[in-house]
């Protein structure tokens, strides 16, 4: 199956494959998955031509401690693959994939925001759910749920001239 | 006109033909409908730039699931799409039970595809009355939230609450449909088609709706599906993608049901889509009443289900079984499931994670329409400010969703 076909294309960079309720993870190494991405998607066995989701699992006594997760979908054969990159607590930080497709864009900002893994090479990475002065990650388990910060100020837009996309 | 002295080095004249205006638009602005903010960079009225900034909605859906226990999350999750709940709910559910590796009875099946459907149309039909609203056919956004209340009604009659309706449970729903709902959807869907076809004589050929629309907003089909588009978006790109056709959940695969699709990807084929899968959700609640076979709505595992009330007031054991999955909630076997459903916007996934106790490690929503305002902005520049109202409607930004 597709699990096999992927083993036998990428055997070296794969550090883990399983199949658990129909759903095939993959866990890969950060260096070269850039690179697994761009084939997967350009590949026509593979044809990974949609990235349905990119998120983080946060498991503080695991090391190492974040998982980044995406979701990949074939519009075109209709199946659907995960793949993980384990990162350390210390300095999480993964390849960015804006450029292998635009949908990373916001969903790594997300993530960024979320969790504070950092997407090297993204264009534009900044919060995009929570305020500019908001501090910390509120989707880290050491982040409490019910943690209050204060009110921003309203920020003048005369002093402050606003932002561009990019 | 002269400049007083004192003014001289301070003030330097601009050209303004030249002259890159900016402007923030919302966050709480008139025209659009959710809490939204655009900031914008105009060159006379066109969009030089336009940075999309969302959040303003956000509750924190994702950490407060992590709070309680699995079925505490049903609440949250009618508060995301809150134009189409059910959807939601059942995708919740079904997320879970995957994780369980339980399946629920023929008749819930049957049942929550009924509200499903039930749902996509009251979501579209919101959606296009109030962009039909925004760019000034008035009339026929009224028939159309007049429209909806019919299928409120249906809603209400089946789960109690019109929108926050926390109707799905693991293994099951919590009401069965009525035993006159056959007649009650036909009654209500004899009044729809009649407001289809108004609307759709109001609209559809109408000279400015489609120059409002047509050519605005337009994405071409490698983009939408680079941007993670689904749902309307997608298929007016051109592209058959359904979640019910790809990845059938439920029984959408014994249906027959058309995907409507464009070709031209812009906001008068997202209408059209929209509009025609109103007629296709119609077809698979005739076919599912048809069809539907008699039975509970629920599984009867005591590790999952509530027991009957007569149980948990009368023995111990029912008293213990109902103790336990309130305090403790229901044991989720470790392990991590995607599970995606069509909503009204497009590919709805939750991706959850067990430890194995009774509440959730990790529940991830994958939102269609926040995939959607990432790509606003390439749709938007070069365009003008009207052009954000149509165009904006037609993505049909759910704040509760988008920013969770």
């Amino acid at each position: 199956m597709l699990i096999e076909k992927i083993k036998a294309r990428f055997g070296g960079e794969i550090l883990d494959a399983q199949n658990a309720r129909d759903e095939e993870t993959f866990t890969i190494d950060r260096e070269r998955a850039y690179d697994f991405f761009r084939a997967l998607r350009d590949e026509p066995d593979f044809d990974f031509n949609f990235l349905t989701d990119v998120t983080a699992v946060d498991w503080p006594e695991r090391k190492p401690r974040f998982e980044v997760v995406y979701q990949l979908n074939s519009l075109n054969l209709a199946h659907r693959i995960r793949v993980k990159i384990r990162v350390d607590g210390d300095d999480p930080w993964v390849h960015s994939v804006v450029g292998v497709w635009g949908a990373a864009d916001w969903l790594e900002r997300e993530c960024f925001d979320m969790f504070g893994i950092v997407f090297k090479g993204h264009p534009d990475l900044r919060r995009i759910l929570m305020y500019d002065s908001f501090e910390g990650h509120p989707l880290r388990k050491d982040y409490q749920y019910n943690k209050r910060q204060p009110i921003v100020p309203e920020i003048d837009p005369v002093v402050n001239p606003i932002r561009s996309s990019r | 006109m002269a400049l007083p002295a004192r003014w001289k080095d301070k003030i330097v004249p601009s050209d303004p033909s030249d002259e890159i205006m900016e402007l923030q638009m919302g966050p709480s602005h008139p025209a659009a409908h959710g809490t939204i903010k655009f900031n914008l960079k105009l060159d006379g009225e066109r969009i030089v730039d336009c940075d999309v900034e969302v959040g303003f909605l956000h509750r924190g859906f994702e950490k407060m699931c992590e709070q309680g226990t699995w079925t505490q999350c049903f609440p949250y999750t009618d508060r995301l799409n809150y134009a189409s709940p059910c959807i939601n709910n059942v995708g919740f559910a079904l997320a879970v039970e995957r994780l369980l590796g339980i399946d629920t009875t023929e008749r819930c099946k049957y049942v929550r595809m009924i509200m499903s459907e039930v749902s996509r149309i009251a979501d579209h039909l919101t959606c296009l009355g109030m962009a039909a609203h925004e760019v000034g056919g008035s009339t026929a956004g009224m028939y159309m939230v007049e429209a909806r209340e019919f299928l409120y009604d249906l809603i209400e009659a089946v789960t109690g609450a019109r929108v926050t309706v926390t109707w799905c449970r693991v293994g099951g729903v919590t009401h069965d449909l009525p035993a006159d709902f056959t007649d009650r959807i036909k009654a209500a869907f004899a009044r729809l088609d009649q407001v289809l076809s108004d609307c759709d004589k109001m609209l559809s050929r109408n000279r400015v709706f489609i120059d409002r629309m047509a050519g605005v907003g337009k994405l071409s089909q490698p983009e939408a599906i680079s941007y993670g588009l689904s749902g309307p978006l997608l298929r007016a790109a051109g592209v058959a993608y359904d979640v019910r056709k790809a990845h059938p959940y439920l029984v959408y695969d014994r249906m027959q049901f058309e995907i409507p699709t464009g070709d031209r990807g812009d906001n008068y084929d997202r209408f059209n889509v929209r509009f025609q899968e109103m007629y296709q959700s119609k077809r698979i609640i005739e076919q599912a009443l048809a069809a539907i076979p008699e039975g509970p709505v629920t599984i009867t595992d005591p590790k999952v289900v509530l027991p009957d009330k007569q149980k948990v007031y009368n023995s111990i054991e029912g008293l213990m079984n109902h103790f336990k999955l309130i305090m403790e909630g229901i044991h989720v076997p470790a392990g991590e499931v995607y599970q995606a459903v069509e909503a009204a916007n497009g590919e709805l996934g939750f991706y959850i994670v067990s430890d194995g106790s009774g509440r959730p490690y990790r529940v991830r929503v994958r939102p269609p329409c926040f995939l959607g305002m990432g790509a606003l902005n390439k749709m938007l520049i070069g365009r003008m400010i009207p052009d954000i109202i149509a165009t904006f409607g037609m993505i049909n930004m759910i704040g509760g969703e988008c920013d969770r």
